[in-house]
């Protein structure tokens, strides 16, 4: 991108330090209006129709089906209908605060969009505290729930917002020191820095590189739906008690806006996972230039959206936790154990350091346990289908 | 210190085993009706025969005695009859029955209906029950205002009913005439030992 606006500049024989600032400002400007309008907003807005999809096949309805090739623009749909709608402000409501929550939510996870790696050369802004930037920016999230929750003047939207709070912040520290222990494995906090070190092979991976961050991956993943209100963690906007929580006041266009940044913090999600743990965007290196870079997008995308399905797959598996549940599961044993994850860690690189035959020994026999457990799983899946009389298998996801 | 592991454990297990059975379900065929166009056949051919949608009237049968209208506890049923010719019609059970009124207006106010079946139990012949159809949203309250009796019909009906008028009127005549030509004896009235 950099090079692409020092050829413009060239090109036109543009000088003054004012123009070339200008030009980077507006051209980075530009690449990431394009990126939220042209990647993040389709991509928001068709994984709501594929989770919809997904739940209702594990709850062996249909889903939508019906507007475009099965129901793939219902989010249109639904998107034209909410800017479409009347946008209702509370009458005592606190106007500004009101207005501003959603956007603070919105630029919270769109933010994180700027350190996400496609690929080796795609990516908006290389930061070389890449982790960093990405919990701090997203940081911004609670401050705009807890904001929607006061300002709506409304108890149920104020429980909301509290309990998003105490539950971010709680889960921030298992979060943090998950990805702890894969930065004292990296020793760089750049995102891309940290693929480079992880290579194309499972083994290399740093899910596989020792015990304790292969656990760790758990405790992120946990904590990380936690962050993201998502289910078993969707206390903010449990329907049974908040009616929608933070969200309850919210209609229209604002309302859009969280839906939206709720769908897109799932990619976030996913994709700072599959950084910090699955080898990102690293292929073997049989081609290079353009088709390379097109197949590191495709490893990329495949990995997150794995880990994007396992994060519906969980939402419609698992039940809400309550709030004690929550802060005992966060304080009593993710914490802890994270703890120990990081202590482990140190402890691992000391004794066998990376590149020993011991540690390579570990990463083998790590990445078998994890086949193992898919084995274990597939055949678990096999006993479920016989014990339900099921004969003939049905993956035809057409209706 | 056992039941944090223990605990830990069990989260694991349960999870995994959960998952699998979530997991499971993807492969399994959805059992939904796309109601309502995209059903096998029509969903009213499905329903069980005991259910319980509009209410019909089968006027070739109804003797019109007004039991239906009766027994409805919330007067939905609005009948108006007159005496016809006696004839005898055909229950569904094979039984004769003989119809000595038939009505000039039968309307059931479907929308004040409540589906309580009170008026198909006492129908003698039944005329009166209920069908599969279920469909009854419309912007238009009139078309829940069923009349089982149109106008033709009722013309029709009027006219037997007038014919049957002309009859008895006929016959009263008929008896009149019979009456004036053989008159009863009045010799009755005087007393013939009242003379004296």
């Amino acid at each position: 991108m950099q090079q692409l606006l020092d050829g413009l500049i060239r090109s036109r024989g543009w000088t003054g330090e004012g123009t070339v600032q200008l030009v980077y400002f507006l051209g980075m400007l530009f690449f990431a209006v394009l990126l939220l309008l042209v990647v993040v907003t389709p991509f928001a807005g068709v994984v709501s129709w594929v989770e919809r999809r997904i739940a209702a096949r594990m709850q062996s309805r249909i889903g939508p089906n019906r507007v475009g090739p099965q129901g793939l623009f219902q989010w249109v749909a639904d998107g034209l209908k909410c800017i479409l709608k009347e946008d209702l402000v509370p009458q005592d409501a606190d106007r500004r605060l009101f207005t501003l929550a959603p956007y603070l939510v919105f630029c919270g996870l769109f933010g994180a969009f700027a350190v996400l790696p496609f690929s080796e050369h795609l990516v908006i802004a290389d930061l070389n505290v890449g982790i960093f930037y990405m919990m701090a920016i997203t940081s911004l999230v609670p401050v705009g729930i807890i904001m929607s929750g006061w300002a709506s003047n409304n108890k149920w939207s104020l429980f909301g917002g509290m309990r998003s709070a105490a539950q971010i912040i709680s889960y921030e520290i298992p979060a943090a020191l998950a990805l702890l222990a894969v930065l004292l494995v990296s020793g760089t906090l750049s995102l891309q820095e940290i693929i480079r070190d992880q290579g194309w092979r499972p083994t290399e991976w740093y899910i596989f590189r020792n015990p304790f961050l292969f656990t760790a991956f758990f405790y992120f993943f946990a904590a990380n739906l936690a962050e993201g209100n998502r289910t078993p963690f969707d206390l903010p906007e449990a329907e049974s008690e908040l009616v929608a929580g933070y969200t309850t006041e919210y209609s229209g266009m604002r309302f859009a806006f969280f839906m939206l940044a709720e769908w897109a913090n799932l990619y976030v999600v996913a994709s700072v996972m599959n950084v910090a743990f699955l080898g990102g965007w690293n292929v073997p290196a049989i081609t290079s230039g353009v088709p390379q870079t097109i197949f590191q997008i495709l490893a990329f995308a495949f990995k997150s959206l794995v880990l994007v399905f396992v994060i519906i797959w969980i939402r419609w598996t698992l039940p809400r936790l309550r709030v004690d549940q929550l802060m005992i599961l966060c304080w009593k044993y993710l914490v802890p154990l994270s703890f120990l994850n990081v202590f482990g860690t140190a402890l691992w690189m000391m004794v066998l350091p990376e590149g020993s035959p011991g540690g390579r020994i570990a990463s083998w026999i790590l990445f078998l346990f994890g086949i193992f457990l898919l084995v274990l799983f597939v055949l678990r899946v096999r006993m479920n289908l016989r014990d339900g009389g099921v004969t003939r298998l049905d993956w035809n996801p057409i209706r | 210190m056992i039941a944090y592991i223990e605990n830990i454990k069990k989260a694991c297990t349960t999870i995994f085993d959960g998952m699998a059975v979530t997991f499971s379900h993807l492969f399994r065929t959805p059992i939904t009706y796309q109601y309502p166009d995209r059903t096998p056949k029509r969903l009213q051919e499905t329903l069980p025969d005991r259910y319980r949608g509009h209410l019909e009237v089968d006027m070739d049968i109804c003797l019109s005695c007004r039991a239906c209208e009766r027994a409805c506890p919330i007067d939905c049923i609005k009948i108006e009859d007159v005496r016809v010719p006696k004839e005898m019609i055909v229950e569904p059970s094979g039984k004769k029955v003989p119809r000595v009124k038939e009505a000039t207006r039968f309307d059931i106010l479907m929308y004040k209906c409540m589906y309580c079946g009170l008026c198909v139990e006492p129908c003698p012949t039944l005329a009166i029950h209920f069908t599969k159809e279920f469909e009854g949203s419309t912007d238009n309250l009139g078309a829940l205002h069923f009349r089982f009796v149109d106008e033709e019909k009722r013309k029709r009906v009027l006219a037997k009913a007038a014919e049957l008028e002309r009859e008895k009127m006929a016959a009263e005549e008929e008896a009149r005439r019979e009456d004036a030509e053989n008159p009863p004896d009045e010799g009755g009235e005087e007393k013939p030992g009242d003379e004296s």
